[in-house]
């Protein structure tokens, strides 16, 4: 599993890129670096379907960030550290990380996870729905209900998109009617 | 080498999304360390499905798989689940970044304080 490791690794270096270079579109463009090496990683963990998501969601979002740091004078504005910020999140998180490691201690170990609960899909998916592929049996099956919330999700994030983003502001009363008269 | 690794590699990125959203006071830097942060978790999941020489959760009609030869199938569908919504809250925090923008000139959020109505 030495790919996993190398690619963790790129992952780590891109967000570190992104976080902190100077130029904006140049950090765009390193957070497009993590989401590509994460969707291969999801190729080598097995997880074929999750990867072609997180590929179409990835080039979506770096699309969208290009459109907000695209104009010449956004880009190059030097971005500060809030001094006191930056001194507690170090601290805090570095202590995250150490009680993290102690916790991990606990889990099943990497690559042989606990199938208790998600037994039960693999064993009955063609029985029970007729599709050969796990993961669709359960996203539009057997968690149906979890698949239209995530639609409402969407949409509703996307009527907010349009309310925040409309260039045309509503017209006062005293307006309208004097259009009208 | 450990066998909590990837575990402990994937906890070092989502600390360096958290570390952004603390300490950045560019407004595009925490919305990069929003993404970060999401990548990591929904990476989290995964790393915990997987198998080791296991196979994807896909069946074959001209061969035979056993279901115990599979992954964990049930993460990966709560992730893609999870990764669509992620975009969902990232476009509504570049609208937002956008037209904090248009309103106040800057990215600075330490610039924001006076309201304007």
């Amino acid at each position: 599993m030495i790919e996993l490791y190398v690619l963790l690794g790129l992952m780590i270096a891109g967000a570190v890129i992104a976080i902190e270079v100077k130029n904006l579109l140049s950090a765009v463009i390193a957070v497009g670096i993590v989401g590509l090496a994460l969707s291969i990683i999801f190729l080598l963990l097995k997880a074929p379907d999750v990867a072609l998501t997180q590929i179409v969601v990835e080039i979506v979002a770096v699309i969208l960030l290009i459109r907000a740091t695209l104009h010449r004078e956004i880009a190059l504005k030097s971005c500060g550290t809030r001094p006191f910020g930056a001194f507690m999140g170090i601290l805090f998180l570095g202590l995250a990380v150490v009680a993290a490691i102690v916790t991990f201690n606990s889990l099943a170990p990497f690559g042989a996870p606990l199938m208790t609960v998600s037994q039960f899909y693999p064993m009955n998916a063609i029985t029970g729905t007729g599709a050969i592929n796990v993961v669709s049996s359960i996203i539009l099956d057997y968690r149906a209900y979890d698949t239209l919330g995530e639609a409402t999700v969407l949409f509703t994030a996307v009527i907010g998109v349009l309310t925040v983003m409309r260039s045309v502001g509503k017209k006062k009363e005293e307006d309208v009617q004097e259009n009208h008269e | 080498m450990n066998a909590y690794m990837p575990y402990v590699l994937c906890m070092i990125l989502f600390s360096i999304g958290v570390y952004a959203i603390l300490a950045k006071r560019n407004i595009i830097k925490i919305i990069l360390g929003v993404v970060i942060a999401e990548y990591a978790g929904n990476l989290f999941l995964i790393l915990v499905a997987y198998k080791a020489g296991g196979r994807s959760a896909i069946f074959s009609e001209t061969q035979v798989i056993l279901p115990d030869s599979m992954v964990d199938p049930l993460p990966h569908a709560l992730v893609l689940t999870s990764i669509v919504i992620g975009l969902a809250t990232t476009a509504f925090l570049i609208a937002l970044a956008i037209r904090l923008y248009g309103k106040y000139g800057t990215f600075d959020i330490t610039r924001m304080r006076e309201l304007r109505g």
